[in-house]
């Protein structure tokens, strides 16, 4: 096996087929899925009829597309026709969406086979992929550690080596997050750049889709094919999808870098992750960048103004799940029991936490003081941003404070759970894009994440400057 | 003068006539199969997203010209948070803090009705509730049709600026023709297009304080409307008078019996936890498009009374009725137009006919103005004018025409009852009676004025029976006078 890059290019000119990459896959899944359970759903059967769709695309001598027979793990939170989607919640038990997301189309119009749905936190509400419904993923680096979350299966599968690629979506740090606890490169792009239709909402101001994958040049042509304008979205921002892969090599030469302090050099933050940020930077600084610390004063604030963004939008967008239409359904004398006994059933402990505190923060009297606040807050922490990227290109800073952690060690104090996307929720607050690389190995031989960051739309040279970092790590 | 002053206010739910849904491609139908305009986005299926149907915008920027609102540059979509099961999200996607429009006028009667706003917001399913009493307490079960989910709305409320029940209804009356001449809805109160819900408090007369209003819902009609606020006002008096206080409450008027009925008090009503809705982005309306809507809109129903009045000499009230009902007054144009020029008819004679035998005819059938053939009243018009047919006959001759789509000429031909106006052959027959009858033109000038009217009675009756009862009376008036009164 290899890269996405390497297979697309061997299944497009016929040196391999496409259900041979797919076969070593679905054995390697074999092998190790159920230790590390990473997926909902393996569609073994939906998978050989994609790739033998492909080969035979070949045979014809159609060009299938750039992402050619290159397995794909999708969340479990992206909209798949007639084929359950879950949200690794039991509220929407025995449900298959009538039409695929955007990216889901997009992903096999490009060529690539959907493998499976991978395992989530509910909703996609927390930190280590143990608040699914369905039971935790585990770490593939240490099966007693989780593997970040929410999208910890995506993260698990590419990890494991079950797909070379995978989607994930990310609204407060969740595809960078487990990114960083499993050795995988996760991208969250700007918001609007890839569309979110189909992507079961959790906060939609701040939801946005991103690739995972093993190399920076994988996540980069992978996010050229789900980038890009759709009309079915109205946040989604106008023009076509960024060219990545073509400059990845230009080099970092000249480039503004900044840490951000308040990413970086925080209360919490394991002094492995911090020296590998250092480390990081050094390697910029050699490849030819101006590398310089920088405080963003208001970043400290994010998690105080995500935590109230999030659950507030979070209740309004899963009011939806009333036993009505679909999912399960909890019956009871009258409507509104049967409302709440379906509600009650259905969710899971924290996407009721979110609920409760999404709703106090919109109700009367309180609006302005929660919502309102976090608002305000919001916009000072976006103006912080731009005013630094007046005088830098990127900016670097860890993804999470510590390496990945033993299961069941934070489920029972959700405060310490939420501080684990101190470093990744203030571009979600802005819109911006951030990644996070990949930068060796921690105790135990746990993997460390590096965080880049850019200004909207800066994905080429956020993916630039990551090529770099990967290079600086030796890989 | 009543003892107490009723202070209204009105939200008007207009339903727009957009083709397609306010946030989907589906169909904007009212009356299919249920559950069949549906899709993912209406049904607020998981992962679906709204997308502004621009037409519904530029629908909301016609009221707006036509009810002198202001269109501030930029307006938000919030999300109205309420469970109900006719409701896919559990939200309402509409419009709070920052409307598309504010801040405008109606004139009703030469008196300023304000209006606050006029907002959009997509409309509901609909759900039916099955079993004793139709009442969802009692039901068995529910159905639900989310046909209309989706539906753009644009609810218009106005200031507390009206002062009673028939001003309201008014109200209603030059809202709703306004919004059909504009193109924006078909304005059927009976299919829901058009809903009101009224705001009511009582107050003596002169106070500058506004009394505790209630809200009342459910007014189908006008009619409802009228008796739901005279029903509602009287009933906050009553209990001013004895000394008790009006609850601030959601009230539902009941056709059967008359009455308002408590719904859940205000205090207990929902928090809506309005927020802006994050799917959708700020409408900026542009000022092309602003233009291209202004240079789009037709004549108003209050200049084109304006018009009428000044330019046919027809009265107020005549007016009215022409622009209120669908189709008047486009087929009245019509007919005046056709009536020809030398024929002696006017535009008033043709609006007269119109108001009355047309109208009856169109209440009688329920048929739409736009079926008939102005041309043939024009005609009928002029034979009336020219003397050939009395309006007596000419009330026959139209009905028929109308019901068979006949011209009035043919059918006075057919009935031979086309009038002897030719002055030449009634004078003959006159000088013929006066001849017979040698004494009768000398006892009428010598008479007092009961014999004159007697002589004058007999002379006509035997002129009438010469011709066969079709002498046109007024030329025969004026011959007689000459030959009798006059020289």
């Amino acid at each position: 096996m290899s890269g996405a890059s390497r297979i697309a290019d061997d299944v497009r000119s016929g040196a391999r087929s496409a259900r041979d990459v797919l076969d070593e896959h679905l054995e390697a899944i074999n092998r190790r899925e159920p230790d590390i359970h990473a997926f909902n759903a393996v569609l073994a059967d939906e998978a050989r009829a994609a790739a033998d769709g492909v080969d035979a695309a070949v045979a014809r001598g159609d060009d299938p597309g750039p992402l050619a027979g290159v397995p794909l793990a999708l969340k479990d939170n992206m909209c798949t026709r007639g084929l359950l989607t879950t949200c690794s919640s039991r509220i929407l038990e025995g449900w298959r969406p009538p039409y695929d997301a955007t990216v889901v189309e997009r992903v096999r119009a490009a060529g690539a086979v959907v493998i499976g749905k991978t395992n989530l936190d509910e909703f996609a509400m927390g930190s280590s992929t143990e608040n699914s419904a369905f039971g935790p993923t585990r770490n593939p680096h240490d099966l007693t550690r989780v593997p970040g979350g929410s999208s910890g299966g995506s993260a698990a599968a590419v990890a494991a080596g079950f797909a070379p690629l995978a989607l994930g979506s990310d609204t407060g740090g969740s595809i960078r997050q487990p990114a960083a606890l499993c050795g995988v490169v996760g991208v969250k792009p700007t918001y609007g750049a890839v569309s979110r239709y189909g992507l079961i909402a959790f906060a939609s101001s701040l939801d946005q889709i991103g690739p995972f994958a093993a190399t920076v040049e994988d996540a980069a042509l992978l996010l050229e094919v789900i980038a890009g304008h759709d009309s079915l979205d109205s946040t989604s921002i106008a023009g076509p999808a960024p060219q990545l892969v073509a400059g990845l090599d230009e080099g970092v030469s000249g480039l503004r870098v900044g840490i951000v302090d308040e990413m970086t050099e925080i209360d919490g933050i394991e002094p492995q992750v911090r020296d590998a940020v250092r480390a990081a930077a050094a390697g910029l600084e050699a490849a030819g960048a101006k590398v310089d610390t920088v405080s963003v004063p208001s970043a400290t604030y994010g998690i105080s103004a995500y935590y109230l963004i999030a659950p507030a939008e979070a209740s309004s967008n899963l009011a939806r799940y009333d036993g009505v239409r679909y999912g399960l359904r909890v019956d009871a004398d009258d409507v509104s029991h049967m409302n709440s006994a379906t509600r009650e059933a259905g969710f899971g402990r924290e996407v009721k936490r979110r609920i409760m505190l999404g709703t106090y923060a919109l109700s009367a009297g309180y609006y302005d003081a929660y919502y309102g606040q976090a608002q305000r807050v919001r916009t000072l922490i976006l103006r912080d941003f731009e005013r630094v990227y007046e005088q830098f290109d990127v900016l670097i800073a860890a993804t999470s404070p510590t390496v990945a952690f033993e299961l069941g060690a934070k489920t029972a104090d959700p405060l310490a759970m939420y501080l684990c996307d101190v470093c990744t929720v203030p571009v979600n607050l802005t819109g911006h894009p951030a990644m996070s690389v990949p930068f060796g190995t921690g105790d135990a031989g746990l993997p460390i994440g590096v965080q880049v960051l850019a200004p909207a739309l800066g994905e080429p040279t956020m993916f630039r400057v990551a090529r770099a970092i990967e290079q600086a790590a030796g890989r | 003068m009543t003892a107490y002053e009723t202070v209204i206010g009105l939200e008007v739910h207009c339903e727009l006539a957009t083709a397609s849904k306010m946030f989907c491609g589906c169909p904007n139908e009212f009356g299919d199969e249920p559950n069949t305009n549906v899709c993912a986005v209406c049904l607020g299926l998981p992962g679906s997203l709204p997308v502004l149907n621009a037409m519904a915008v530029e629908y909301a920027l016609r009221v707006a010209d036509a009810l002198n609102l202001r269109v501030p540059e930029r307006s938000v979509f919030s999300r109205k948070n309420y469970f109900y099961p006719d409701m896919p999200k559990n939200y309402q996607t509409s419009q709070y803090d920052e409307p598309i429009t504010i801040d405008g006028w109606l004139e009703i009667d030469g008196v300023r009705v304000g209006i606050t706003r006029a907002h959009l917001e997509e409309d509901t399913g609909k759900s039916q509730h099955v079993g004793v009493g139709g009442r969802i307490h009692d039901a068995e079960f529910s159905l639900v049709d989310y046909n209309r989910a989706g539906v753009p709305l644009l609810e218009i409320v106005s200031e507390p600026d009206i002062r009673s029940a028939e001003q309201a209804k008014r109200y209603v009356e030059e809202l709703r023709a306004t919004l059909l001449a504009v193109g924006v809805s078909d304005v059927k109160m009976e299919e829901g297009s058009l809903r009101i819900d009224a705001n009511v408090s009582v107050r003596t007369p002169g106070s500058p304080e506004f009394g505790t209003r209630a809200e009342i819902k459910n007014l189908n009609s006008l009619r409802s409307l009228l008796r739901a606020i005279e029903y509602e006002s009287d009933r906050q008096w009553s209990l001013t008078q004895a000394g008790e206080k009006v609850v601030q409450e959601t009230r539902h008027w009941d056709e059967e019996s008359g009455r308002t009925i408590s719904g859940r008090s205000k205090e207990e009503a929902h928090d809506y936890r309005y927020f802006p809705e994050p799917d959708l982005v700020p409408v900026e309306p542009t000022q092309e498009m602003r233009e291209r809507v202004r240079a789009s809109m037709p004549e108003l129903p209050a200049a084109q009374r304006a018009r009428y009045i000044e330019q046919w000499g027809i009265g107020a009230e005549d007016a009215r009725v022409l622009v209120d009902v669908p189709g008047l007054a486009a087929y009245a144009e019509r007919a005046v137009a056709a009536l020809p020029g030398d024929s002696g008819g006017s535009a008033k004679d043709v609006v007269n006919w119109v108001r009355q035998e047309v109208l009856a005819y169109i209440n009688e059938t329920g048929l739409s103005p736009a079926v008939l053939a102005p041309e043939m009243l024009a005609e009928l018009v002029a034979l009336v004018a020219a003397g050939t047919i009395s309006r007596q006959q000419a009330k026959d001759v139209l009905a028929e025409s109308l019901r068979d789509e006949k011209w009035p000429r043919t059918i006075v031909e057919e009935r031979g009852i086309a009038q002897v106006s030719d002055e030449g052959a009634i004078a003959d027959v006159i000088d013929r009676v006066l001849a017979a009858n040698p004494n009768v033109a000398e006892e009428y000038r010598a008479g007092d004025e009961a014999a004159k009217k007697k002589k004058w009675g007999f002379l006509m009756g035997q002129v009438m029976r010469e011709l066969k009862g079709r002498g046109n009376a007024q030329v025969i008036n004026r011959i007689l006078e000459q030959r009798v009164a006059g020289e």
